[in-house]
């Protein structure tokens, strides 16, 4: 097995200095049962075995590249240099853990820290922790700080919040036993007044994502005012962080905590994962938050160093009076986005923002020469929702075949409310050609048609 | 001696001992650099980055336009390479050295997996185009799925959850689920002393109330204390027990079965920490020995790369019992093919009329790009291949334990390990050195050290797991080095030299106790 370095003799010798006749019996002697294992599982594979195996079940998917592609909806396809993916498998990074003993994990602890200075100032609140599983465990996160600040039981969801992100917190208001309210669903428009009617004195926190996942732009001012004055904290959501070198940042308009997913930086599709979640607050809320930080300090000569900082909050040290149970960060898709971001800089994030911005329009303008096909938003970033004249799920799968991936059905997100069935939410970033936007729009005419 | 072209071509004799190193001008030392802050070396104005121009002038941002400075440096392609090729010369690796980091499992990470996880079948592909389109990820799935259980014994498998203690979270919800369904108020869950805190935070979480168990004085936890804690709580309030197996002191539960049969009579559930999967991968089933949920550590036991602190993924197994209340997703076979089933309110008549799930965990569907390493890294090994790490994993702990045990103490006496072997600091008690000494002159000596003070139950632990990954020779010269080091801390001639340690590294000690007390977690520029 190529990747065991013992050979039998080195296992007769060692067994020999440990004085026992084999494994096996090193195994009953620690009381372990050894059991039959399950005859159903194949021997070991070669190298290049495995390769054909997985590289068949691989050309089995519709890769996004191999075509036109407007899907988003949390997770958004850009373009990566080459260099990120060189960088972060240095064996140094890929092949170090949680640094533990930080005189010699100094590299993994600078670039956390820049990494959160990246971050604070990307969604312009005054500190980031060193990331969380994802946006929208981020966002189950913020709801139970928000708890722990503010010592009260609700939460309220803006209904124009991603889903999968309201799915994340109801589960956890169902098992940490906390209430959930959710203001009406508005396709495409950055309707706030249901949200701020439903704000009391009960709510600790008012979550609402921007864009939303219809694509819609908000100033969180008046929603953040609003929250405040009931004495409930403004949870910004943001899926799409390319957004934030085009739009005002959440942490600027006044939002008391940002949670971002930062897979749009850095990191592919992944079919859903590993992602990274971004996760920034105001100064004063420092000892509430959730998951690992990074903090400068000196060393015995007086040199500047970082170590991992503010431990006692966390669960190996507080165990069950821990603010959460998490463990982990996510450390190299931290690192991929903190080296694309340095890549970019704060010009080249501003020129990517721009050139998705602008391809949204190109496409939504085309789109709205088609008969059956009505543009719903008045604002956007990259991503808006049309609806068209019938339902858009069979329209997809139809597009599909053509080769053609063309965006998110709504019914996929909210399989029981049929007034959203013919709403489709598609995405264009700086990936997308001017020959797919044509494609889309001639498929999409012949599927309508048909 | 000269060369013709009037070079020197040999050291000239040493003349003065050069044993202080001293501070260069560069600040750098020899091959390896200082690098100064990506807001130190970076600028505004720059970008390596080269983007298509961009003709469109019109916006629709809803007045909303970003207008202020952001305050992210930019670095050209070369300065961005070299800025993180030298903070990665700062970093210990297992790819650089030994790493017997106890709990954590820091076994090699095979680079074909890192090719299979970057096929654009796998990395190019979007959570949330149609299923129809991507079938060859969705059997992955399955087939990850199929070895999970069946290495386990058990009877289903939640993926999704993203790391270790998200999947004791979904593990727990589970529980509390199944609890629920059956209109039970049942709130204590039984946690062994020596658990990992992600163990009692997860049920607390929950709302669970977290009941102590002691260990027996050989390190594991007898049935009778846990039936002696049912029987004090009442049996009727135990929700379940989470119990660690191999335990975090590098022991088998030897009563576990009949652990599980005494909270099975209360009533209760058995969660299972699979943290320590790694020793038994491939020959023992936990299904077997009455566990009810178990995760998995896709980055320790299956070989996903650490990276620094992540990603993880915490797959879920589940038994009989627990299946009907997995999370959201779940896959789904049928007729014409793999289905990933998001929500039982869509009307799909097929889905599984006893499925409950709890709810979702994450958005998506979990953390594809591991699945698909711990798939590489599986069938490259094979069940015959797993049982011969799992085996060559506890040998290697076991031969540590035995050329040490002169030496260090074993705070639960000289026994079988399993994959990692446990010692403590008290046979340096009179000597004035320390476990964090020690472990910190390893790190003079080129190692990463052992896991230390971990577990809390006992004085100065030492946790030490070689894993399989590791050559006799490799861990000859660790024995030997850590051996020599407890030696001259008993021999009391060089204490200084261990309070110090270390002084080979690119920081010697760095102080934690000012980072905690005034906590500067971004950079501000001199200048603000």
């Amino acid at each position: 097995m190529r990747y065991l370095p013992h050979t039998d003799h080195t296992r007769r010798a060692m067994l020999d200095t440990i004085g026992v006749a084999s494994i096996d019996d090193l195994f009953e002697q620690a009381g372990a049962p050894l059991q039959q294992p399950p005859t159903s599982l194949p021997p070991h594979k070669s190298e290049m075995e495995v390769e054909q195996h997985l590289a068949a079940l691989s050309g089995l998917n519709r890769a996004a590249g191999a075509g036109a592609f407007f899907v988003g909806c949390g997770a958004y396809r850009h373009h990566v240099p080459a260099s990120v993916d060189h960088l972060i498998q240095r064996s140094e990074f890929l092949t170090s853990y949680t640094p533990y003993q930080p005189e010699i994990s100094q590299g993994t602890l600078q670039y956390l820290f820049e990494f959160q200075t990246q971050v604070a100032n990307l969604l312009g609140s005054e500190i980031a922790n060193a990331s969380l599983y994802d946006g929208s465990t981020g966002c189950g996160e913020a709801v139970l700080m928000a708890q722990r600040i503010k010592k009260k039981k609700k939460a309220l969801l803006s209904g124009n919040l991603h889903p999968h992100y309201a799915g994340v917190v109801k589960t956890l208001s169902h098992m940490s036993s906390f209430l959930v309210d959710q203001s009406e669903v508005v396709p495409g428009q950055a309707a706030t007044a249901d949200l701020i009617a439903k704000i009391d004195d009960e709510t600790s926190c008012v979550v609402v994502q921007t864009p939303d996942v219809f694509g819609s732009l908000y100033d969180l001012r008046e929603i953040a005012d609003a929250a405040q004055a009931k004495g409930a904290l403004l949870i910004a959501v943001v899926t799409e962080v390319v957004s934030l070198g085009a739009v005002q940042a959440p942490g600027d308009m006044g939002a008391d905590i940002v949670i971002a997913e930062g897979q749009s930086i850095g990191n592919g599709l992944n079919f859903g994962g590993p992602y990274l979640g971004l996760f920034a607050c105001r100064q004063k809320y420092v000892r509430q938050m959730p998951g690992r930080v990074c903090g400068e300090t000196i060393d015995a000569d007086g040199k500047r160093g970082f170590v991992l900082t503010l431990s006692t909050r966390e669960q190996h040290i507080r165990r069950e009076k821990a603010t959460s149970n998490i463990c982990t960060n996510s450390g190299l898709c931290c690192l991929a986005f903190s080296i694309h971001m340095a890549l970019l800089g704060e010009l080249g994030l501003k020129k990517l923002a721009k050139l998705n911005h602008s391809k949204a329009i190109q496409l939504s303008k085309a789109l709205t020469e088609i008969e059956g096909v009505e543009v719903l938003n008045q604002s956007f970033f990259n991503e808006f929702t049309v609806r068209l004249n019938k339902p858009a799920e069979p329209i997809v799968e139809r597009l599909a075949e053509k080769n053609i991936l063309a965006g998110v059905p709504a019914s996929r997100l909210w399989p029981d409310q049929k007034p959203l069935d013919n709403l489709l939410m598609l995405a264009a970033t700086e990936t997308v050609s001017e020959a797919h936007i044509e494609e889309l729009c001639t498929g999409l005419k012949e599927v309508l048609d048909a | 001696m000269l060369n013709n072209k009037g070079r020197e071509t040999r050291p000239q004799e040493s003349t003065k001992d050069l044993t202080e190193p001293q501070d260069s001008y560069s600040g750098h030392k020899g091959l390896l650099m200082n690098e100064p802050l990506l807001f130190e070396v970076g600028g505004l104005d720059k970008t390596g980055v080269d983007l298509p121009e961009c003709a469109e002038t019109e916006t629709l941002l809803g007045g909303l336009e970003r207008k202020d400075e952001i305050g992210l440096p930019g670095l050209s392609e070369p300065e961005a390479v070299r800025h993180y090729v030298r903070l990665s010369q700062q970093n210990y690796a297992i790819d650089s050295g030994f790493y017997p980091l106890g709990s954590c499992t820091m076994k090699h990470n095979p680079r074909l997996n890192e090719k299979m996880a970057r096929l654009p079948g796998f990395t190019d592909i979007h959570p949330l185009q149609p299923q129809s389109s991507v079938q060859g990820a969705l059997q992955l799935m399955e087939e990850l799925s199929h070895w999970l259980v069946e290495l386990t014994g058990m009877d289903s498998i939640a993926l999704s959850p993203k790391a270790g203690a998200h999947g004791e979270l979904c593990g727990m919800m589970a529980i509390k689920a199944a609890l629920e369904a059956a209109n039970s108020s049942r709130n204590i869950v039984l946690v062994p002393e020596s658990a990992h805190g992600t163990n009692p935070a997860t049920a607390a979480q929950l709302g669970f109330k977290v009941a102590s168990i002691p260990a027996d004085d050989d390190g594991t936890v007898r049935a009778s204390a846990v039936q002696t804690a049912i029987e004090e709580n009442g049996a009727e309030t135990i929700a379940g027990i989470m119990l660690t197996n191999p335990n975090t002191c590098g022991l088998f539960e030897r009563e576990i079965k009949a652990i599980a049969d005494a909270v099975h009579d209360a009533g209760g559930y058995f969660y299972c920490d699979g943290a320590n999967f790694n020793a038994i991968m491939g020959r023992v089933r936990p299904g077997d020995l009455g566990v009810d949920a178990m995760h998995f550590n896709l980055h320790k036991t299956f070989s996903t790369p650490h990276g620094g602190g992540g990603p993880g993924s915490g797959p879920v197994v589940l038994s009989e019992r627990l299946s009907a209340f997995a999370p959201l997703p779940f896959l789904q076979k049928s007729d014409d093919g793999l289905t990933l089933v998001e929500d039982l309110d869509n009307g799909e008549s097929d889905s599984p009329s006893d499925a409950q799930p709890f709810g979702r965990l994450t958005a998506f569907h979990g953390q594809m790009g591991m699945y698909v390493r711990a798939l590489s890294y599986i069938l490259s090994h094979g069940l015959d291949g797993l049982a011969q790490a799992s085996g060559d994993a506890v040998l290697n702990a076991n031969y540590i334990r035995t050329r040490l045990k002169d030496l260090l103490n074993q705070p639960f006496g000289d026994q079988a390990c399993m994959h990692e072997v446990l010692l403590d600091e008290s046979s340096l008690a009179d000597s004035g050195v320390t476990t964090l000494d020690i472990a910190k002159r390893l790190i003079d000596e080129g190692f990463h050290p052992m896991t230390i003070y971990f577990p809390l139950v006992c004085k100065g632990a030492m946790l030490i797991e070689p894993t399989e990954s590791e050559s006799q020779t490799s861990i000859d010269l660790f024995v030997e080095t850590l051996a020599s080091l407890i030696k001259e801390a008993l021999a009391g001639e060089n204490e200084e030299a261990f309070h110090q340690a270390p002084i080979h590294t690119p920081r010697r000690r760095l102080d934690e106790t000012a980072a905690a007390r005034k906590p500067i977690l971004r950079y501000e520029s001199s200048s603000d």
